[in-house]
């Protein structure tokens, strides 16, 4: 019953092979065995959105996925925003305006936002609320972290 | 989480005799946003977790084929709800699916999932019903049609048999033109369960279909053939006493802590006008 499976999957652009158990999530493969601990546990039931990572273009709840799920799968998480040590625009645009409060809800905001901006460039206030509404905010720092999206949306214009 | 073990067939045959040796012991696993959260809390302990995301048979696909749309069962809500036939037929089975928890979960949640879960707030189940959907189940007889008013049995409880599982949800190509809407309430905006849930569907003969959920032990169709709520000219006298009718099957839960029972009842009528007018609208308009 403990026999590990073998996947192979690629994260943040680099090629990863591992045994994982079966009853290990993505959340906590992610975090224990490849020492990625941006993506946040916090509800584990697929509410909170702080677990937040995109595998194959679309944002999941990694808490919610095992890790053999995604056996040949390409997962970006927090860790993978940045290029060559510099914050992407949406990181940066959530540093300028504060959005980050207590900071634990971040890692998964940037990736909601970041996935739609990239199947939406131009969103609209709703768009921006409805991509971001599985991902709960304690400190209620809203109102920042969806201007935060909107400038990293405008900025992408420029 | 409890250990288990992790199959992941290629075929539906495969898929099917695995679950025949497993039996009680096996849960499928399509999207995993209820099943990873039973596991996790130990309200389930299967010895082995079926994926049926490798099933050649059951990959992602909408297909319109003889008549009807047939949606395989490992399609999640993203690709149901931006699916332009979808759209196009069965338009209030779309806005079920683009209102179901968050962006993340419509990503991995599935339709067969979401009927096969059972939850008397499914959001797809009223629409499915409006529509007349129909549940393909496959097992080792063959496949065999479920009509969806004779799928459902009461909350976690289904007709389908421990041997089988769904291959597909099939809709039948209206022949006639229809307006449907669904419309549902939650305690806040975003992410949330449904109080009450509800689609409403008029055709051009002035048969009223309307299915609501969340307020009774399983989802309720109800059929207005009177033409009541499909005439302009009907007093509204009328259409509340046909409503009024129709919501009796409504028993909803003293014990849920999502709403109460009169809140419940009272949102049902408010939902229940609001969807056949926007029924009655989008039939107008074509």
């Amino acid at each position: 019953m403990s026999d590990t499976i073998p996947i192979q999957l690629t994260v943040n652009g680099r090629q990863r092979s591992l045994r994982v158990a079966p009853h290990h999530t993505l959340l906590d493969v992610l975090r224990d065995d490849l020492d990625l601990t941006g993506a946040k546990e916090c509800c584990l039931v697929g509410e909170c959105g702080a677990c937040t990572v995109i595998v194959d273009g679309r944002t999941v709840d990694s808490c919610l996925v095992l890790a053999v799920e995604v056996d040949g799968a390409s997962v970006t998480t927090v860790e993978g925003l940045a290029r060559d040590g510099s914050l992407s625009p949406l990181q940066q645009a959530f540093l300028d305006r504060g959005a980050a409060q207590c900071g634990y809800c971040i890692p998964g905001q940037l990736m909601s936002a970041h996935a739609l901006l990239e199947t939406n460039p131009h969103p609209s206030l709703d768009d921006v609320q409805e991509g971001l509404a599985g991902n709960l905010c304690r400190c209620a720092g809203y109102q920042q972290i969806v201007d935060a999206v909107l400038a990293a949306a405008d900025g992408a214009d420029r | 989480m409890h250990p288990f073990a992790y199959e992941r067939p290629g075929s539906l045959a495969e898929a099917i005799a695995l679950l025949g040796r497993h039996g009680a012991e096996a849960r499928l696993l399509a999207g995993g946003t209820d099943l990873i959260i039973r596991l996790r809390d130990g309200s389930l302990r299967p010895s082995v977790v079926i994926d049926l995301k490798r099933v050649e048979e059951l990959r992602p696909a909408i297909r319109e084929e003889d008549g009807r749309l047939s949606i395989s069962a490992t399609s999640v809500m993203t690709d149901i709800a931006a699916d332009p036939r979808v759209r196009r037929h069965f338009v209030a089975l779309a806005e079920a699916a683009a209102v179901i928890g968050s962006v993340q979960i419509r990503n991995r949640a599935t339709l067969a999932g979401n009927i096969c879960n059972a939850s008397p707030a499914a959001d797809t189940a009223p629409s499915l019903l409006v529509y007349g959907a129909v549940v393909v189940a496959a097992g080792p007889a063959g496949t065999r049609r479920i009509p969806i008013d004779e799928f459902f049995v009461r909350s976690g409880a289904t007709t389908l048999q421990r041997d089988e599982l769904v291959a597909a949800v099939e809709l039948p190509l209206p022949a006639r033109r229809i307006g449907a809407a669904h419309v549902r309430r939650t305690r806040r905006r975003g992410h949330d369960l449904a109080s009450v849930t509800l689609t409403c569907g008029v055709d051009d003969a002035g048969v009223t279909r309307l299915a609501y959920g969340s307020v009774g032990p399983r989802p309720v169709l109800e059929v207005d053939e009177s033409g009541t709520l499909a005439d302009p000219g009907s007093t509204g006298e009328a259409r509340a006493g046909v409503l009024e009718r129709m919501f009796l099957g409504a028993s909803p839960s003293p014990r849920s802590m999502r709403a109460s029972p009169e809140y419940r009842v009272a949102m049902l009528r408010a939902l229940g006008e609001r969807a056949l007018r926007m029924a009655l609208d989008r039939l107008g308009g074509g």
